[in-house]
């Protein structure tokens, strides 16, 4: 399942020490090549975790693709993040098997905890939940995953627990 | 003979701890010196029972499930050791009659006949499997294209990713157009919600998928191939470019393939961003060529112009992994399996309440209700049997009564469902239909990529009404209206996507018109899901007094004191479930 394709206006406090000379291989790389977008902004996200306002006019001015098409692919794929995401990534399963055994419980119960809303990050940036809409993991379901690690067959409770304990393994 | 033990590594399989139980094993090997072989294989299709562990010695082949790195211990111990295998935990067997014999026995592997029997990352085991020998066959032999082409028709097969059109007419109209330049792709962006056989088939058998698409090359004078295949399925594209790296270093692709001068083919390896819409033909074109996936009109069709306006033949992963079986064996031993219209195999994978969630590959015309009941093992704690959902949101909900059905494209098509790519996820009683329908349309219409008005606006407005219903708001003459926005939805779409978007809601009205109209009615959820069509309640008899449902009641609903029944007072209660889901003693009720 998506994350909201349309953002909030907020001030973003955007790095303005983005290190934008990180992008110019990926731009010498792609630089005129047919069907570049994806791959300069899959580039772009891999290095800074989202793709930052200044990236995107970087790589305009080096690749001379217009910012709106770019604009257009960034905000049509679930894959782009526009805004700073956590250290952690809860991607919570709510592909079909996930749903009929209540995936709804563990993003509520993670929301609770968490004190945050599905898509949003935590303040100390140490986590952000998401809805994915399928892991392929559906005979462990109800499945999220954190990282490379899945959890299966949670609990609203035992979902919380992991979270709790990747928290206090950060704080040691 | 030489021992060997082998840990099914697939992604399920280590979402389950496999690798812990691998390293166990291995750890146990080294310390103790022990003498036998230690492999990685990927799924077997038992995902109900991982981590699996497989030894085969010299006295036969022993499958151990659920085998965590204590288990490991024990069954290292005692088999390898001591050469005394512990019944109770093996689940499959030649030797004797174990628990999931009839699970592996009865299924036909075609598809996944390489799946969970070699390393996935080894090419010479898929040698010694047979593979790439279709392909070689076909260049000692001197088998034209067309002569292939001729053999994919007669085998039957159809397009394995939901549309149910023939493969071999779709080679042939690639191969009539001609270009100095066309493409085969391989569609492996499964997006289906419930649907993992494709992940399962990459990660298990790569090397089968490439070498169906060189035999697609070869036929249709393919110059160049693209494997389109979803970012989350990160463990397949990792063990896809292992076995590209390793088909080039064979001769397998490049330049100049096994030989023959003018036979050039290669193959890369394209990221989706996710994008449901993708798995469209031309929506996945538009993709691969950097743009916004939206699909484009048709005529022209892929075959005639598609990946840079080029001749563009576009097959599913389980389609291409059929092909090298069909040249090896021959299209008679195909269409021996299954129905008139419906050749060979599919593979299905199950989940939701069943107990036996995993793969199976089943022939053609088998009923529905043999695939839940007998590989599936029936509901899981012996619920009731309600609906089977096939074909994930372009699909359809299938009722029990209907289960005698068989699988077939035709006869799935006639309930209103979709064979779809293979994806079943079955309810039981405690599923609520309406809700499951909104579930499906909440999905499409985030997904509807905008082109379309009726797509567009449709399924927002169908949800909305869904979204009503549900929260107790429901109207007369609401089913209705969902009916006529569906077919106004399904007639005025450009793509697969949106024609088949209203699919689930109509087949829950056509077979559950009861649950909608409890709702709207009666204000009634009958299955208990949706929580604003729920009373809760404190039942007296189980109730400790141990004032967690009150702590936790976020709208200071409930009173009572300590070691005393609570109770909620209706009016103050906003039907949350907090309480319900925190009581330990199962003492609030739903009614």
């Amino acid at each position: 399942m998506r994350i909201a394709r349309v953002y909030k206006k907020e001030s973003v406090p955007e790095a303005d020490a983005t290190d934008l000379s990180l992008l110019d291989p990926l731009i010498k790389k792609y630089k005129g090549k047919k069907g570049n977008v994806i791959p300069l902004l899959q580039g772009a996200q891999a290095i800074y975790g989202f793709i930052p306002r200044a990236a995107f006019e970087r790589i305009s001015e080096g690749t001379g693709l217009p910012l709106s098409d770019m604009f257009g692919v960034a905000t049509f794929y679930a894959q782009f993040r526009l805004k700073p995401v956590g250290k952690h990534i809860i991607k919570v399963c709510h592909g079909t098997a996930c749903h009929v055994q209540n995936a709804k419980e563990i993003t509520e119960s993670i929301e609770e905890a968490l004190k945050v809303k599905d898509g949003e990050t935590t303040i100390d940036r140490l986590f952000t939940l998401e809805s994915v809409a399928c892991l392929g993991c559906c005979s462990l379901a109800p499945v999220m995953m954190i990282g490379d690690q899945t959890y299966g067959k949670l609990t609203g409770n035992e979902a919380v627990k992991v979270i709790k304990n990747i928290r206090l393994s950060e704080n040691n | 003979m030489s021992t060997t033990v082998t840990v099914g590594l697939g992604s399920c399989g280590i979402a389950a701890g496999a690798n812990k139980t691998y390293d166990k094993i291995k750890a146990l090997k080294e310390a103790d010196k022990l003498e036998f072989n230690l492999k990685k294989t990927s799924c077997i299709g038992m995902c109900y029972r991982e981590p699996l562990v497989e030894i085969v010695d010299d006295s036969g082949t022993y499958i151990y499930g659920d085998v965590d790195p204590d288990r490991a211990i024990e069954v290292i111990e005692k088999h390898i050791n001591q050469h005394d295998p512990i019944r109770d935990y093996i689940v499959y067997t030649d030797l004797f009659d174990a628990a999931e014999n009839d699970f592996l026995n009865s299924q036909v592997k075609i598809v996944l006949r390489n799946c969970g029997y070699m390393d996935p990352e080894s090419i010479d085991e898929y040698e010694a499997r047979d593979g790439y020998k279709a392909i070689r066959r076909i260049i000692d032999e001197k088998i034209l294209p067309d002569k292939v082409i001729e053999t994919i028709l007669k085998s039957g097969l159809r397009g394995r990713g939901g549309g149910g059109f023939p493969t071999g007419m779709k080679w042939k109209f690639a191969r009539g157009n001609q270009s100095d330049e066309k493409y085969v792709i391989c569609n492996a962006d499964e997006g289906d919600p419930g649907a993992f056989m494709d992940r399962s088939i990459l990660e298990g058998d790569p090397h089968s998928v490439l070498e169906g698409m060189i035999i697609a090359a070869y036929s249709i004078g393919a110059t160049g191939g693209v494997i389109y295949c979803r970012a989350e399925y990160p463990l397949a594209i990792k063990r896809l470019n292992i076995a590209l790296d390793q088909a080039r270093q064979r001769g397998y692709l490049g330049k100049g393939i096994l030989g023959i001068r003018d036979f050039n083919f290669d193959i890369y390896i394209k990221e989706g961003a996710g994008a449901f819409v993708c798995g469209e033909e031309t929506a996945l074109i538009a993709s691969v060529e950097g743009e916004r996936g939206m699909p484009r009109k048709r005529p022209p069709f892929p075959a005639e112009s598609g990946l840079w306006r080029k001749p563009t033949n576009i097959n599913n992963v389980e389609t291409l992994n059929n092909i090298p079986w069909i040249v090896l064996h021959g299209a008679e031993a195909f269409a021996r399996y299954g129905t008139e219209k419906s050749k060979g195999t599919k593979v299905f994978a199950l989940a939701g309440k069943v107990k036996h969630s995993g793969l199976v590959e089943v022939p053609m015309g088998i009923t529905i209700h043999d695939v839940i009941m007998k590989l599936g093992g029936g509901i899981k704690n012996n619920k009731k049997f309600k609906a089977v959902q096939l074909g994930g949101p372009s699909g359809g909900c299938i009722p029990e009564y209907l289960s005698e059905t068989i699988v077939d494209y035709d006869s799935v098509n006639a309930t209103g469902a979709i064979m779809g790519s293979g994806g079943m996820v079955v309810m039981d009683e405690t599923t609520c239909m309406v809700d499951v329908a909104k579930f499906f349309l909440d999905f499409t219409c985030k997904e509807s990529c905008g082109k379309c008005t009726f797509c567009r606006v449709g399924t927002v407005r169908m949800l909305e009404i869904l979204e009503r219903i549900t929260n107790g708001e429901g109207r007369e003459g609401d089913i209705e209206k969902l009916e006529e926005l569906a077919y106004e939805i399904k007639n005025n779409s450009l793509c697969g996507l949106g024609q088949t978007a209203p699919n689930p809601v109509l087949t829950t009205i056509k077979y559950f018109r009861d649950e909608y109209e409890a709702h709207i009615s009666h204000k009634k959820c009958p299955a208990k899901v949706c929580r604003p069509l729920l009373t809760y309640t404190v039942d007296p008899e189980k109730c400790t007094g141990c004032m967690v449902c009150l702590k936790n009641c976020p709208s200071n609903a409930i009173t009572g004191e300590r070691k005393q029944l609570h109770l909620i007072n209706q009016d103050l209660c906003t039907k949350c479930g907090v309480c319900y889901s925190k009581c330990k003693f199962d003492a609030i009720i739903l009614t």
